[in-house]
């Protein structure tokens, strides 16, 4: 017999046919797709979306501004030319609702990037070197933390005057000591694994291992919180406008509205239930994409 | 040995604290633009006895000195806008109503949190723990400002149930404190959930059930007494929840309070009772954050306090 004909060549695809195991999948791709899964934070992502296009292209396409004022239209119930109605001085509803999204939204997001960024480092710094440096560290983080951020925020509105730059100094000041606290935890225990050991002995430098390794680790916990953030400094804004010392008028933010119709919103109610049943929005759908990433994050759900 | 050293060491934290923020609060005052003390329609002989009260005419170090000096004798300064007012007496004014209005929000959101929370653990039904999380989902995210108006829109405005204004009688309790319990009770629902499930599942429950012991001992005795002490250490927060939450509430229900003063010597620029007031409010936070950190290893003996 011809050994040709007794054993045929296999056929490459089939060459792996008893290896049990997963798709082969980046960490990223992995969360990406279970975060999908998960309706209701793929339903805040969505609505989320939606919001900042709204909120950049539609204040654009407005045939209205955000300070024009109209005497002959003042206090106008919703309606199709001004889909909001009016406020008292003829201005569209509308159109600065949108404006007010773009400010709590920058607001939002730059004083969260900051946070995010000086809490890295702080926190990786301290978790990294140990000893009297992280003592000392943590040690005002505690003071810090320990004073209400409110109260000093209100003080520095009250120096720097009532624009976006004084609120953003004033939430981005403490705001960063929750991250570096939880930076500081992940990488406290981090550098005792072993693969951190293992990068040590192969030679890696000490900034690879601090930024590769100890860093990339500790990302997942720490989305979670920083979307967590985000809602916060929006609603710190909109505190801050609503008592009068946010920002200032004819400029728009979402605070800023709820409070100009604050005076007369038993006679105009819905002046009042647009800005804040929008801020209402952007924060439901923030903390459903916060819930889902900490889904997503967690290795047991791992399908 | 380690116990005392801990609380002199949080004691010590405290103070540090407590400093600082003195520190901040005088410099970033002398900071503000134009000069506090100068004002429109303030007559020079006024601007004179300021000055000499707070020292204006020394070097800020000497100032800084004297301020502190007088805050040690418990003396906070004098309005500026109200001449003659002295701030201990317009915190003595306030303190009636923020005090009551925030101790019925504390009892009532730690009642109704507990209930909440073990009921979400223990409820078999899918549909009662869907709400439950939903509504305390709910809760957490909407800023209580917002609820405050809702609540005086639609019960105070349009149903007319409770009144808007003051805090005479009982009913005017009810919006202010469910406005500023909202989110506490949200919160201490979701910390017993967590810490109750997790509970229920540790041996020594199941050791306990196994003894026969009666439903009602294991779940009090073992299970609810360790899901409480997440409560506990969350006491210092949440009493600076409630402080700060007050000024937003009591300046929308107008309650006579410290809050409402607050934001009152905001709006008004009155910038001595923002400083007297503002060290104030950090002072008791820093107290009842400190009183809580000495609380929670007696309670938690886990709480390794050699650290």
């Amino acid at each position: 017999m011809d050994l040709k004909t007794l054993f045929l060549p296999l056929d490459v695809s089939q060459k792996n046919d008893e290896f049990i195991a997963m798709e082969s999948k980046s960490f990223a791709k992995d969360v990406w797709q279970r975060f999908c899964r998960n309706r209701r934070a793929l339903f805040g992502f969505v609505l989320l979306s939606c919001i900042v296009l709204l909120a950049v292209f539609g204040a654009m396409a407005s045939p209205y501004t955000y300070d024009g004022q109209d005497t002959a239209i003042r206090n106008l119930p919703p309606h199709a030319q001004h889909w909001f109605g009016t406020d008292k001085f003829g201005r569209d509803i509308f159109t600065r609702v949108l404006y007010g999204v773009r400010m709590s939204l920058l607001i939002g997001f730059v004083s969260t990037a900051v946070n995010f960024l000086v809490g890295l480092v702080y926190g990786g710094v301290a978790g990294y070197c140990g000893g009297y440096a992280d003592m000392l560290m943590m040690r005002v983080c505690d003071i810090l933390y320990a004073i209400p951020a409110m109260l000093y925020i209100i003080l520095i509105m009250l120096i720097f005057g009532s624009h976006v730059g004084s609120i953003l100094i004033g939430i981005c000041l403490s705001g960063w000591v929750g991250v570096a606290r939880i930076v500081r935890a992940q990488v406290l225990s981090l550098k005792e694994r072993e693969y951190a050991l293992a990068a040590y002995v192969l030679g890696s430098s000490r900034r690879r291992i601090f930024f590769k390794h100890l860093l990339a680790n500790s990302m997942g916990a720490l989305l979670v919180t920083v979307t967590l953030m985000i809602p916060q400094a929006i609603f710190m804004e909109a505190f801050l406008s609503f008592i009068g010392i946010g920002i200032s008028a004819p400029m728009a933010s979402l605070g800023t509205l709820a409070q100009d119709a604050k005076t007369y919103f038993q006679v105009y109610p819905t002046q009042i239930l647009f800005p804040i049943g929008m801020i209402c929005l952007i924060i439901f759908s923030l903390s459903f994409i916060s819930k889902g990433l900490e889904e997503a994050f967690d290795p047991r759900n791992r399908r | 040995m380690a116990m005392v050293r801990y609380i002199l060491k949080r004691c010590f934290i405290g103070v540090a604290t407590l400093f600082v923020l003195i520190t901040v609060t005088f410099f970033l005052t002398r900071l503000m633009p134009g000069n506090p003390f100068e004002g429109d329609n303030v007559s020079t002989a006024t601007l004179e006895k300021f000055a000499e009260e707070y020292g204006l005419n020394l070097p800020i170090h000497q100032q800084y000195v004297r301020y502190v000096g007088k805050l040690l004798q418990g003396d906070l300064g004098t309005s500026f806008k109200k001449p003659g007012v002295s701030i201990v007496s317009l915190i003595a004014k306030g303190a009636p109503a923020t005090m009551s209005l925030g101790l019925t929000a504390y009892v009532s959101a730690m009642f109704l949190g507990i209930v909440i929370g073990v009921w979400e653990a223990v409820s078999k039904r899918e549909m009662v723990r869907s709400v439950l999380m939903s509504l305390s989902t709910l809760g957490i995210s909407v800023p209580n400002f917002i609820f405050a108006i809702l609540m005086m829109l639609v019960f105070g405005v349009w149903l007319k149930w409770f009144p808007t204004l003051g805090l005479d009688t009982p009913k005017h309790y009810v919006m202010p404190v469910v406005t500023l319990a909202v989110y506490p009770v949200a919160q201490i629902s979701r910390l017993v959930h967590a810490s109750f499930t997790e509970a229920m599942r540790m041996d020594y429950v199941t050791m306990a059930k196994a003894k026969g012991l009666r439903q009602s001992t294991v779940l009090f005795k073992h299970i609810l007494k360790n899901a409480l002490i997440p409560v506990v250490t969350n006491s210092g927060p949440l009493i600076a929840f409630l402080m700060t939450g007050s000024f937003v509430v009591e300046s929308i229900f107008t309650i006579p309070g410290i809050g409402r003063e607050f934001v009152n010597s905001v709006s008004n620029r009155d910038y001595t009772v923002i400083m007297g007031l503002t060290i104030f409010v950090g002072a008791l936070i820093i107290l009842c954050n400190l009183v809580c950190d000495v609380i929670c290893p007696l309670v938690d003996p886990r709480i390794k306090i050699t650290r």
